[in-house]
Formats: structure tokens, C-alpha cells, sequence
């Protein structure tokens, strides 16, 4: 019974994050043309699932185990159940509200505010495991800085090799390839070096290099592929001398989005499974700070929820999300997507809970800091700090409010 | 309510272009407008003048839009108050070319047989060097998508250049005419007055023509 509510709450969140969150990868490629909803909706369905699986487990240890001591939990388990359910309808509660008043909030802040606030209030202050806390919470200050620095680099890059060439269609037809090599690499290296135990995969690191050079060989050569299909643009008037490079800018931004929505499920997934394989770890009556990785299959039903949310709901947000941002040209999305992945990819490797949608604001100010987008609206930043103020806050309370109403109703 | 979908402002380059398409359609509709003086034609210059009237309320409006789509909180990829003054001398280009016709057509002014072909001379000048500033303003848009940076600013400062030069030679053009009108000042009675402010007007133009360029390659120097 307990593991149906949990469940359902699961799917909850993992349905509102797919519904929500994935418009932020894919949009910017639907605002451009340069995929259709439908397809836009297949390929992040894909990513984001994949993400889930492959490198989703991390953050998701984290969340169910890495927050609270395991051994002073492990002498009364049944309370850690009651918290994390708690701490799931909490950050359930939170969404659903702010969606219906159109609320900035994280997902990620409100689950890590909702494990704080029954961790420190029902099991003691000393078990929380603060030092863990203080990882996570300075990673929500610096992953947007490192994403915004990042970006900056390479937009300043792209002006360099491309925009600022005599014949810019052609240094991007040349430069494109290497682009998709290098995220394909980096991804993948990532994900493999000891980054897939729950799979029985385990790669060293010269392992994962020459696999990963090897993904990111077939990346580039179907990078190159496709670039070579992309047609210059009839040489015509003057307003249209960089339609051409914005043209091949356009494939780059579909495997950059791509990245991002790996990256996104790859860290997001944990917001919904991790406090469940929590409760399921109690249910079933198993040893609290195991070593043994999570799950697959749970993983892979924290990907389904969100595909499903991508798919009933998303899709709507996604088609929105586009027409709002057609400011962002597919280059400069290009150099905010890149920066914004691979941060995200890094912090979920590492087991880091962060904000995709933090991070990818950062990634895009860094761009505007190089002086690539029009006008950037600054409030923007204010609205971040207001959705941490609203989310952690407000969780903690509600989950030591949701932990004593499970308490109560449970034992 | 998505933050990324909250995170873009209205560029403001696209209207300032239209805004200097307005501007310089103002100054264009002068040439004609002196031409039918010259013929003798009151009704057409009057016509002449409701259409620029109508030019410069499309170029004010365009410009109060942009104002208050620039609030201090949108960061731009043009420093904000560089692109504001820019947009006033843009805007003077079309208020001086308004002055001018609310004159020539008000006082219903005759152009002297003497000074008719200098004068269209100057005024034909004047137009080209607003039509360069034009382009240079035609160009926000590249600037903006390389960044302010390499080949494109190169690209720019050559065309602004072209701008300093033609400027100048509206100098000599207008000393010309100056020269002209000092000769018949007598015949002319109190209409030279006017003539020495139209004069002036006239070549304003292409001094606030010249100065849109000059604050934009401060934008670029840097």
C-alpha cells in the first residue's frame, strides 16, 4: 500500500517534470524550425529516457541515501519511510500549486529542501549529513556560473573559427563535425567511466576512452553528414549573408538540445525515484546505506513518467517555450546548450542534484555577457532567488508536516 | 512559468532599423519636395509635406516604442544608452527634415533661378550621406550576430567612412550655395533669412547622418 502512494507520487513528480522542464531543452530548436513538435517531442522522449538510465542512478543515490546518516536512520527505518514520503508529497504539493499560479519552482530545490526539513526536524539535526548539504547547495551558486562561464568560451569560440571567417558557411561546414565529436566524447566518456555498475559495466578509464572516442567518431561522422546535406543560402542580399551559417547552426542546436535533455533526465529522474527507492529500500526490509547501485528498473520507470509527461502535457509547454525564445538564434542556443549540457552531465556524474533550468539561465547570460542576444531581461535573476526562497523554505516545512501526518496515520 | 521563456526581451535592433527606414524616408521626400518648388508647384509641395509630416509621426512612434521597451533591467548586446542616442540622431533626421518642410511649405517659398541647380545639388548630397547612414544602421543586425567583433566591424567602419566623406562634401556643397544666396541678398529682400536657415537645415541633416555613424564605430572600437 505504502509503495503504491509512494509510487503514485513518483510518477507525479516525474509526469510534472517531463511536462514542465523538457520544453527547456527542445524549445529553442521548435522556436527556430528546425524541428517539428512531433519529432522534437520523439527525439527529447529518447534522450531524456536514456539519460534516466544510463547516468541517473548518481544523483538518484544521492537523494535516497547520501543526504541523511544511514546508520542512525537504520535504527528505525520506518521513519525514513514516513519522511520520504513526506518529503515526496511535500515537493508533490509544492508543484502542483506553483503550476497553477505560475511559480518559478525547482524541482530539485524542493525535494533536497523537503529531505533537509524532515531529516533535521524528525530525526535530529545530526542526521542530516550537512556537509553533503553544503555540496549541494554551493553547486546551485556555481553550476549556473560555471554553465554561464562556459558558454561565454564558446560562443567566443564559435565568433572566432565561424561568424568571424571571410567565408563563414564554410568554416562552419568545417568546424561542425569537431563540435559534434566533442559533445558525443564528452558525454559518453562521462557516462562510462565507472558510471555503469547498475548495468554490470564497469570501465576503467582507458576503457572509456577508447569507447568514448569511438562514440564520439560515429558522432562526428554523422555530424558531418548531416552538415554536408544543409544547402548555402542563394547568394542574395546583404540581410542574408549569415542565414546560411544560422542554417548549419541549426543542426548543431538539434544534437546540443539533445544533450540537454540527456543531461536532464539524467539528473532530474532522482527528484522522483530517488526518495522511492528510499521507501522501497525500508519496504523491503534491506540494509539503508547498501552499496549496491540503484536499481535499473526503477530508473527506468522514473524515464517513463517523464516521457509520459513529455508526451500528454510537454509538448504544449515546448510549443510555447519556442515561440517565446525565437530571440535566441540557433548560435548562440548552440553555445548556451553546449555549456548548459555538459555542466549538467558533470554534476550528475558526480552525484550533484542541481537545477537544469538554473543552469541553462546562466548558460544563456553568458552568452548575452559576450554580447550575443539583443536584450536579456534581468529580472529573470531575481526570479531565480524568489524560486529558492519558495522552494526550499516552504518544502522543509511541508515535508515535517507530511511527516508527521504519515506518521500518524501509518504506525 | 518558465524562466527561459521569461529570459528574452525585445531586441532592440530590428526597430531601431525601422525606426531609420522612417527617419531617412523623411529626408529622401525633401529632394522632390524642392523640386516642385523649383517648378513652381505650390499644391505638390504641400502634398510633399503632409507625406513627410505623416513619415515623422511613423518614425516618433517607432522611437517611443523603443524607449519603453529598453527598461534598465534588460542587459543589451549595445551598451543602452549608446543605442538611445543613437536613436535621437536618428530622430533629429527626421525633425529637421520636417522643419524644413513645414517652412519651405508655410512661407510659400520660391527657389531663386540662381541658386536652383546648387541648391539641388547640396540637397541630393544631403540624401545620399542620410541613405549611407542607412546602411550603416542596415548592419546592427550583423554586428549583433558576429558579436562587435572582426570582419563585419571592419566591414562597418569602411562604410562609415564612406559617410565621413560624403558629409564633407556636403560641407563644400553647402558653402557653394552660401556663396550664391551672399550675392543675391539684396534682390531676395527677407526671404534670404529663411534661405540661410534652410540652407542650414538642409545640410543638418547630413550632420546628424554622419553623427549616427561616428557613435555606432564608438561601439565598435572597443
Amino acid at each position: 500500500m505504502i509503495l503504491w502512494l509512494a509510487g503514485g507520487l513518483a510518477m507525479y513528480m516525474a509526469w510534472a517534470i517531463g511536462a514542465n522542464d523538457v520544453a527547456n531543452a527542445m524549445g529553442t530548436s521548435v522556436g527556430s524550425g528546425a524541428l517539428t513538435i512531433r519529432r522534437a517531442v520523439v527525439v527529447a522522449a529518447v534522450l531524456e529516457f536514456s539519460g534516466a538510465l544510463f547516468v541517473g542512478g548518481h544523483v538518484t543515490d544521492t537523494v535516497r541515501k547520501g543526504m541523511l546518516d544511514m546508520e542512525l536512520v537504520q535504527a528505525d527505518p520506518q521513519l525514513l519511510l514516513y519522511g520520504m514520503l513526506g518529503a515526496l508529497a511535500a515537493a508533490a504539493t509544492l508543484l502542483a500549486v506553483a503550476t497553477a499560479y505560475g511559480l518559478p519552482i525547482s524541482t530539485t530545490h524542493s525535494i533536497v529542501g523537503a529531505i533537509i526539513g524532515f531529516g533535521a526536524v524528525a530525526l535530529g539535526v545530526d542526521a542530516v549529513n550537512w556537509s553533503k548539504v553544503a555540496q549541494i547547495v554551493v553547486s546551485w551558486v556555481t553550476s549556473p556560473l560555471i554553465g554561464g562561464v562556459l558558454a561565454f568560451l564558446t560562443f567566443n569560440l564559435v565568433r572566432r573559427l565561424i561568424l568571424d571567417r571571410d567565408d563563414p558557411f564554410e568554416a562552419a561546414r568545417r568546424a561542425g563535425p569537431f563540435f559534434f565529436f566533442f559533445v558525443t566524447f564528452v558525454i559518453t566518456l562521462v557516462t562510462l567511466f565507472k558510471g555503469l555498475q547498475n548495468l554490470d559495466l564497469d570501465y576503467d578509464l582507458s576503457g572509456a576512452l577508447i569507447r568514448a572516442l569511438g562514440a564520439g567518431v560515429i558522432g562526428g561522422g554523422f555530424g558531418w553528414w548531416v552538415i554536408h546535406r544543409v544547402k548555402r543560402a542563394s547568394a542574395g542580399t546583404n540581410d542574408r549573408r549569415f542565414a546560411g551559417v544560422e542554417r548549419i547552426f541549426m543542426v548543431l542546436q538539434i544534437m546540443t538540445a539533445c544533450a540537454v535533455a540527456f543531461a536532464h533526465g539524467s539528473n532530474d529522474v532522482a527528484n522522483s525515484i530517488g526518495p522511492l527507492a528510499a521507501i522501497a529500500a525500508v519496504v523491503r526490509d534491506a540494509d539503508l546505506s547498501q552499496k549496491a547501485p540503484v536499481e535499473i528498473w526503477m530508473l527506468a520507470i522514473g524515464g517513463i513518467g517523464i516521457v509520459f509527461g513529455l508526451a500528454t502535457w510537454g509538448y504544449r509547454v515546448m510549443e510555447t517555450v519556442g515561440r517565446k525564445i525565437t530571440e535566441l538564434t540557433p548560435s548562440r542556443g548552440f553555445s548556451a546548450e553546449l555549456a548548459a549540457a555538459l555542466t549538467i552531465v558533470l554534476a550528475s556524474r558526480l552525484g550533484i542534484p542541481v537545477s537544469t533550468t538554473h543552469i541553462l539561465v546562466g548558460s544563456v547570460l553568458g552568452v548575452g555577457l559576450a554580447r550575443g542576444i539583443g536584450a536579456l531581461d534581468l529580472r529573470v535573476v531575481g526570479r531565480i532567488l524568489v524560486s529558492w526562497v519558495a522552494s526550499l523554505p516552504i518544502a522543509a516545512t511541508l515535508s515535517i508536516f507530511f511527516f508527521y501526518f504519515f506518521k500518524g496515520l501509518l504506525s | 512559468m518558465s524562466l527561459i521563456a521569461n529570459l528574452f526581451g525585445q531586441s532592440p535592433v530590428r526597430p531601431m532599423q525601422q525606426h531609420m527606414r522612417a527617419a531617412v524616408e523623411c529626408a529622401r521626400q525633401i529632394l522632390p519636395l524642392f523640386e516642385e518648388m523649383v517648378a513652381g508647384n505650390k499644391a505638390a509641395v504641400a502634398k510633399r509635406r503632409q507625406e513627410i509630416d505623416r513619415l515623422e509621426h511613423e518614425a516618433d512612434r517607432i522611437k517611443n516604442q523603443i524607449r519603453s521597451h529598453l527598461p534598465k533591467r534588460m542587459f543589451l548586446a549595445v551598451e543602452r544608452r549608446d543605442m538611445l542616442e543613437i536613436l535621437d540622431y536618428q530622430d533629429s533626421i527626421a525633425d529637421v527634415a520636417q522643419d524644413i518642410a513645414e517652412l519651405a511649405d508655410m512661407r510659400g517659398m520660391v527657389v531663386p533661378k540662381q541658386l536652383a541647380s546648387a541648391f539641388l545639388d547640396l540637397v541630393r548630397r544631403v540624401v545620399m550621406a542620410c541613405e549611407q547612414a542607412e546602411r550603416v544602421i542596415d548592419e546592427l543586425d550583423e554586428l549583433v550576430e558576429t558579436g562587435f567583433r572582426g570582419r563585419e566591424v571592419a566591414r562597418v567602419d569602411e562604410m562609415i567612412e564612406e559617410l565621413s566623406r560624403m558629409e564633407s562634401d556636403t560641407d563644400d556643397l553647402e558653402e557653394r550655395v552660401q556663396r550664391l544666396l551672399f550675392g543675391i541678398e539684396d534682390e531676395l529682400g527677407i526671404s534670404a533669412m529663411f534661405w540661410y536657415k534652410l540652407i542650414d537645415d538642409v545640410a543638418g541633416m547630413a550632420d546628424y547622418a554622419e553623427r549616427v555613424g561616428n557613435r555606432l564605430r564608438l561601439l565598435t572600437a572597443n
